[in-house]
């Protein structure tokens, strides 16, 4: 009974294809949910002609089972994959995404009505097997489209990560490494090694770590702020924090923090004059 | 045997560690560099582990074994080049050798110990002897 009921629904998309595909893409752009401003109406038109043409081959190609994880259905899948990374960069909504797939029902359930409206049984068979079908196949898209927008927050981690830790040198011998945002485990391992990479590099004798940008300094940022410290010494180069805001002064006294032997300087200014005075140079002014 | 070559300049004792550092070879370094500082009355002892890229704990507190024996023997330590690498290691092993001096390079830190030793010499020649 299933087999036959699955080719029968093949047999109704393949016989009416040439009329079903104009007549979903017209609903589609009728329909208000239609982000006119995100998608061009040839490209939906180009998506909606290859989605039935992979339906129709998908349905050809099993024998009834329903199972769009199988490999029969992994062009569909390709194709859908395609379009819900395309549209979750584009900015649609999930539900946006997924109505794609279930508008598809409106004109297939008036194709399936008209052709067996003498076999009430075998309607609702159809009717049953093409919502089971494209209900898998929507809800397939919306995990897709989540797939996508994960990849787009890993990316941006990423990026975030190596935007957030540059390390410049303000003299010969004075390296500065501005700190912003909040610093975790992962953010201070990337911190100590491109400080002690750059001081290799540089053979400089100062770093100085300025922490202006740091919201929030607790015990965990402290460690590993005093690692970073500690790591720069063994290197043979002396470390200066800069930038401690009043509040996170009273932070670090009220946590018990030791910040024992390291020089702490309010602004990058400060720092930078002690960095200068030690390595022998000084500023002067010139005119006025 | 394997021995790690202590090389004299003024009165400063130069030590490059080429190899991998094992145990044995660690505490046999310790006695030859002991007895050399004895031997020479050397002021200053620079240890050149820029080749160095494997540190465990036991190495590390060698060198801190080093430093303290040899300021007992009156001679300052200065530790130079360590690699990024072994100096997160070093810190993540909670060995930050609090008393050992560092130096970016040999240069620097012979540096360091010339203006340590003027130093002292300095306060001991002042102008009451």
């Amino acid at each position: 009974m299933t087999p036959k009921s699955t080719n029968r629904l093949g047999e109704i998309v393949a016989r009416h294809e040439r009329e079903l595909v104009p007549e979903w893409v017209e609903q589609q752009l009728a329909a208000e949910t239609l982000r006119r401003d995100l998608v061009k109406d040839e490209e939906l038109r180009e998506q909606s002609q290859r989605f039935v043409q992979s339906l129709r081959a998908g349905l050809e190609a099993t024998d009834g089972n329903l199972d769009v994880r199988g490999p029969a259905w992994s062009s569909t899948r390709d194709l859908l994959r395609e379009l819900a990374h395309a549209r979750s960069r584009q900015g649609f909504s999930p539900s946006e995404t997924a109505t794609f797939v279930f508008s598809l029902k409106q004109p297939l359930f008036d194709r399936i009505r008209s052709d067996l409206a003498r076999d009430p049984e075998g309607l609702s068979d159809e009717l049953w097997q093409t919502t089971v079908l494209l209900d898998k196949l929507g809800l397939y898209t919306v995990e897709l489209y989540h797939e996508g927008r994960e990849e787009i927050i890993i990316r941006q981690q990423q990026e975030m990560m190596e935007l957030s830790t540059p390390v410049v040198q303000l003299w010969e011998g004075i390296l500065a490494l501005p700190l912003i945002g909040t610093l975790d485990s992962a953010r201070t391992q990337v911190v100590m090694e491109s400080l002690l990479q750059s001081i290799v590099q540089t053979g400089a004798g100062i770093a100085i770590i300025d922490i202006t940008g740091v919201p929030t300094v607790d015990t965990l940022v402290a460690q590993h702020l005093l690692k970073t410290v500690a790591a720069a010494r063994l290197m043979g180069a002396e470390c200066i924090i800069s930038g401690i805001r009043p509040q996170i002064a009273q932070t670090i006294v009220h946590l018990g923090v030791e910040l024992g032997g390291v020089v702490t300087k309010s602004t990058l200014a400060d720092a930078f004059a002690i960095a200068l005075a030690r390595t022998g140079r000084g500023v002067t002014k010139t005119a006025g | 045997m394997e021995r790690i070559p202590i090389l004299k300049m003024g009165d400063c004792l130069l030590v490059t560690i080429q190899v991998d550092m094992h145990d044995r070879l660690a505490t046999t370094l310790q006695d030859d560099l002991t007895e050399r500082i004895a031997s020479t009355r050397a002021r200053g002892v620079v240890i050149d582990i820029s080749a160095l890229e494997i540190v465990d704990s036991f190495i590390g507190r060698m060198l801190g074994n080093i430093a303290a024996m040899s300021r007992v023997l009156d001679a300052q330590t200065v530790v130079v080049g360590m690699q990024p690498a072994v100096a997160i290691t070093l810190v993540e092993l909670g060995l930050s050798l609090p008393g050992v001096s560092t130096a970016l390079n040999v240069e620097k830190g012979m540096a360091l110990i010339g203006r340590a030793v003027g130093k002292a010499e300095g306060t001991n020649g002042g102008p009451e002897t």
